[in-house]
């Protein structure tokens, strides 16, 4: 009856299919990769840049925990930049431009070298199950396959559909066909499906633009990888430019705005708001006198363009109307039109932690069909799945990663305990830990976790033990070097910090923001040759010690009650002295531990208090039985 | 888990209060502000042991206490506890209270102290329904307490500075996740009159706070002078009726005598007391050390003086005494033939108000000498009153977080760092305004700026 037995399969092939799949593949688990065209896979239908603000911690930790999304941006960006430079090193994040092709290409033939993974096109319509239990998928041409477990990825192509001005059709994105049939299967599951919506801007013809009119932005020099694997040289290949909308522009949109999908009423789903359109922005900002965009290539071997700032559903006419307003485009030639497209996605508050739906063993869920937006917030949730799916079938605790371990941790804490309401983007301001998950230490914090996990090699785990310890033995010399005022004094002047009345320990020099350990080279000279990593992390680690410090006690109250695990049956409704309202989300989120339990919205530390004492109570009545049976 | 502290006897004037510090530092906590008289480090101490001594914090003696010490696992909590007992006045009792928390303990949850014990095993498993019972209705308790105060003005207060910090942060997490929109970038100087702005308002924030502890509880007030000078027909007239024994014997007050009087809006917990001066008589000079005690210990001290006399010597160091207290000086025996004036009083910088508590005139003088001496006048008893401790200890947690903040910024500390410690300092605050300020400052952002692709 089935073509083929997996013991994993991943529905869809974006980036959080292509991490699931990859994941589950390389920890043995024999695999298939389901896409409803090879030639999308890994696709980057909106821009071809990964990383970013928080993005780029993501990256980095999936990095650290053996995923291939850095490795395959390291591989094929064409301008790489870090953001934030001089703003804080826990707010630095890296960004790269991105060959939106050859990122493709070099994800499908990873997909396609992986051992254990077979990557098969064809629409899954049906989820098989038994007895509340995965056991298969079925195709739109009704070949079966079994499977002990099974991701869902399906991105924006859920019931896609697609909005221009007064236009719509059902659509996923880069006109590759919807997936219009998994849904009722997923509702038959018991799965709660709801509308959410993002949208794309134009693509223009390089010809049709006047670059001497726009500010060029180049890469950064001296480039940092993506991978903490990757010491080759980088280089940037390509600039981008900046242009600025202008009341000209404004006041075409203004006058059209009835004609835009959105505003016109045609578009149900829930839009995000970290990534308004042009016309959101517009509406709602009236008093901005201009908007930024910036415009970037799609790769080398193309044309096309992509206007950064500039998503819209407005008609095509408007578009080009508008866009022609700006300096610049004067001329420009649209190749793809901007458009607004609305897809099927679930209630993340549905899945547990391990990204598995409570309501159906095996089945799993990742990336935009979580209610996410971005292509490093699917991958992250694809490695996690991934994982967790392998995990699932071999008898294996779930993979949770806490909120003070990673981005990833908080990516999903948030997701499947307070859930979204509209597409969730990762901001650093939503991590309370965000001078511990700092992008430069995402190898400290995770690459032990993926090495245990299985997918980080012995030999790199070793090199991560090594740099861990070359960090600590030197910033224990640097607090045992002696400073003289005399010695330092003329720097710290230099530098504008106050100067040494009596000696100091040099560590305590390059604690001050004003001097650093690259510049205090001459004070010390029995200095160690150490890699830029090291003597990066000893900076770091030696300026933000106090607050680090702080966190860190922070983490360890968080922790505490992290380890409290709740059973994930349990019915509140019989714990007496919780409020009703602590009961209503209780059983609604079914917490794993009381840590989790505390965030939930209308929980209140009262109500914790009972659950510890519940536990307890709980414990002590199970000793009890055991000691006399 | 951390150290916590409370009141563990009901909150009221009753003979004895105990506050009682549980958890791995109570004996820390409890060393740095008992000094027994024994001279024996309270950390040495064995478990099931008393100690005699007093309170002091701040180089302030508080009150003469009992200090009794329990070691872990052998007390009601399992941990380590330390008890206090003190004299039962509710301000002396909020003060060593109070003295907890500022050396490190944390005010306690409804019901922790049972929670606690029944955590660590002290409890029997039949008693855990009752654990719940207690914590859930001290919960309710206290969110109905919390409910109420959303309507008073503390909550508005705090939810103003509240929203000033969600601002502030908004505004940081903006330009920290959209470095390439044209945001305008925040500078050091505007961030810094921000933060001061908010610490002031928490400043004035918790001084309200202790003047609402003078409407709500009383100022615990000494009447004290030397003999003879109408102290107990003082406490008398400002009572309504005849507590005190009044005679013309010099020495007829010997113990103290406590008694509340309403003076317009403001409570007096008045303690009449000895007259000062030097005795053969054993229980009368008793009665002048508690005296002298009251007088180091109460919050206002109303000095006696018979104005149709000169000052005498014991006056004069009555008044040296004094010197360093809230005080108000009383000229009594206003229907005589006045010796002595006020400006006799100008170099002790204290109001001076003459009266005549035999003919009862002159009561409104002193109700508006206290008004102005401890700043009421722009109150009601209805505004601006904590819940309880635990309330006024995150505002002041808060209020340190944005000092951290300020001066990290004065040194030259980058963003995050700043960051994070004004994010901390907002969910003090936001923990009594019931909301989280991640979610928060995320809602801000996209609400004021205008940002994406």
């Amino acid at each position: 009856m089935f073509i083929e037995n997996y013991d994993i399969i991943v529905v869809g092939a974006g980036h959080a299919g292509c991490e699931a799949a990859l994941a589950s593949a390389r920890l043995g688990a024999k695999t298939a990769l389901f896409t409803l065209t090879l030639d999308a896979l890994a696709n980057m239908p909106c821009n071809p840049s990964i990383g970013g603000t928080a993005k780029g911690h993501l990256v980095r930790e999936i990095d650290a925990l053996g995923g291939e999304m850095g490795k395959a941006a390291d591989a094929t960006f064409i301008q790489s930049r870090i953001l934030n430079r001089g703003r804080g090193p826990a707010v630095h994040s890296l960004r790269v431009q991105a060959d939106r092709t050859r990122y493709h290409e070099y994800m499908k033939k990873a997909v396609e070298c992986c051992e254990n993974l077979d990557l098969r096109q064809g629409e899954i319509i049906k989820i098989l199950s038994e007895n509340g239990k995965v056991t298969g998928v079925q195709t739109k041409i009704g070949s079966m396959f079994s499977a002990r477990a099974v991701i869902i990825c399906s991105g924006t192509y859920l019931k896609g559909k697609v909005f221009v001005g007064e236009s719509s059709y059902e659509s996923g994105p880069d006109a590759v066909c919807p997936a219009n049939l998994l849904s009722d299967s997923l509702k038959e599951l018991g799965i709660s499906l709801r509308r959410f919506k993002t949208g794309t801007p134009a693509r223009v013809h390089r010809r049709s633009i006047n670059f001497d009119k726009l500010q060029k932005q180049d890469g950064d020099e001296d480039i940092v990888p993506f991978s903490f694997d990757n010491h080759s040289k980088l280089e940037n290949k390509i600039s981008c430019y900046i242009a600025y909308t202008n009341e000209k522009t404004h006041e075409i949109i203004k006058n059209n705005i009835k004609r835009s999908a959105m505003y016109g009423g045609q578009i149900e789903g829930i839009g995000p708001r970290y990534c308004p359109s042009i016309e959101d922005k517009i509406m709602r900002f009236s008093d901005k006198p201009r908007h930024q965009l910036f415009i970037e290539p799609m790769g080398l071997n193309t044309d096309e363009y992509y206007l950064q700032g500039m998503s819209t559903s407005l008609p095509e006419d408007v578009q080009i109307e508008f866009l022609r307003t700006i300096e610049g485009l004067e001329n420009v030639e649209i190749m793809r039109n901007a458009y607004a497209i609305e897809y099927d996605c679930c209630d993340p508050t549905e899945l547990l932690p391990t990204l598995e739906f409570k309501q159906i063993q095996g089945l799993f869920g990742a990336g935009q069909f979580n209610g996410t937006s971005g292509y490093e917030e699917a991958a992250a949730q694809g490695l996690i799945a991934g994982i967790n799916a392998y995990r699932k079938i071999s008898g294996k605790d779930g993979l949770i990663l806490d909120r003070a371990s990673s981005y990833i941790g908080t990516l999903i804490d948030d997701l499947v305990t307070k859930g979204c309401m509209d597409p969730y983007r990762m901001l650093t301001s939503r991590s309370e830990y965000r001078l511990l998950l700092r992008q430069d230490n995402a190898d400290q914090r995770l690459t032990p976790i993926g090495y245990e996990v299985g997918l980080i090699s012995k030999e790199r785990y070793e090199r991560l033990l090594e740099k861990v310890s070359q960090i600590k033995t030197e910033i224990k010399r640097l607090w045992n070097v002696n400073i003289s005022p005399k010695e330092a004094n003329e720097y710290l002047e230099k530098c504008g910090t106050e100067p040494l009345q009596t000696g100091a320990k040099l560590a305590q020099i390059i604690r001050r923001p004003q001097c650093s350990y690259e510049d205090t080279d001459f004070l010390d000279e029995k200095r160690p040759a150490l890699s830029k990593d090291v003597r990066e992390q000893v900076d770091l680690s030696i300026k933000y010690e106090g607050y680090i410090k702080i966190q860190l006690e922070q983490v360890e109250q968080m922790r505490k009650l992290e380890r409290k695990a709740l059973p994930g049956d349990l019915d509140y409704s019989n714990i007496r002295g919780l409020r009703l309202e602590a009961i209503e989300k209780l059983n609604k989120i079914k917490p794993l531990s009381v840590g989790q339990a505390s965030r939930i919205s209308g929980v209140n530390p009262a109500d914790v208090s009972v659950l510890l004492v519940w536990l307890e109570q709980n414990r002590r009545e199970i000793n009890k039985n055991k000691n006399h049976p | 888990m951390s150290t916590i502290c409370a009141i563990s006897t009901p909150n009221a004037v009753g003979g004895i209060s105990v506050i009682r510090i549980s958890g791995v530092d109570a004996v820390k906590i409890a060393e740095k502000i008992f000094i027994p008289f024994s001279k024996k480090p309270v950390s040495q101490m064995s478990g099931h042991t008393c100690a005699y001594g007093k309170v002091v914090f701040d180089g302030r003696t508080i009150d003469d206490a009992l200090l009794t010490v329990f070691l872990a696992p052998k007390s009601y909590t399992g941990e380590n506890v330390a008890e206090i007992s003190c004299h039962g006045g509710i301000f002396v009792t909020k003060e060593v209270l109070r003295a907890c928390i500022a050396s490190g303990a944390e005010p306690a949850e409804p019901g922790e102290f049972t929670k606690r014990a029944f955590l660590n095993g002290k409890l029997s498993l039949t008693q855990a329904e009752a654990v719940m019972d207690v914590i859930s209705a001290g919960g309710k308790q206290a969110l109905n307490s919390a409910n109420l105060a959303h309507e008073g003005l503390l909550f508005k207060k705090i939810k103003n500075t509240a929203d000033d910090l969600v601002n502030i942060l908004a505004e940081l997490a903006a330009w920290v996740d959209y470095p390439e929109e044209d945001l305008p970038a925040v500078k050091d100087e505007s961030l810094t009159s921000s933060l001061k702005t908010a610490i002031s308002q928490l400043n004035k924030i918790l001084c309200d706070y202790d003047n609402g502890l003078i409407f709500r509880e009383g100022i615990d007030t000494a009447i004290v002078g030397r003999a003879n000078v109408g102290k107990s027909s003082l406490m008398n007239m400002l009572l309504g009726f005849d507590r005190s024994i009044v005679t013309d014997i010099a020495g007829t007050t010997r113990d103290v005598i406590e008694e509340s009087a309403r003076l317009g809006e403001i409570i007096l917990k008045l303690s009449d007391t000895a007259g000062i001066r030097q005795t053969d008589d054993i229980v009368e000079s008793m009665g002048v050390d508690l005296a002298m005690k009251k007088l180091k210990n109460a919050r206002l001290i109303i000095t006696v003086f018979d104005c149709s006399e000169e000052l005498t010597s014991e006056d004069k160091k009555l008044l040296e005494e004094i010197k360093d207290k809230q005080c108000i000086i009383i000229l009594n025996k206003s229907d005589l033939k006045q010796k002595i004036h006020a400006e006799d009083f100008s170099i002790y910088k204290k109001p001076v108000i003459s009266l005549s508590a035999r003919e009862q005139k002159g009561k409104e003088n002193l109700e508006n000498a206290i008004i102005s001496l401890f700043k009421l006048d722009n109150l009601n008893s209805d505004t601006t009153v904590f819940t309880n401790e635990r309330q006024k200890n995150c505002v002041e947690k808060a209020k340190n977080c944005l000092e951290i903040a300020l001066n990290a910024l004065s040194i030259g500390e980058t963003l995050d760092a700043v960051t994070v410690t004004v994010s901390k300092a907002c969910d003090f605050l936001l923990e009594l305004t019931g909301e989280k300020a991640t979610e928060a400052v995320v809602d801000q952002v996209f609400h004021n700026f205008c940002v994406g692709k």
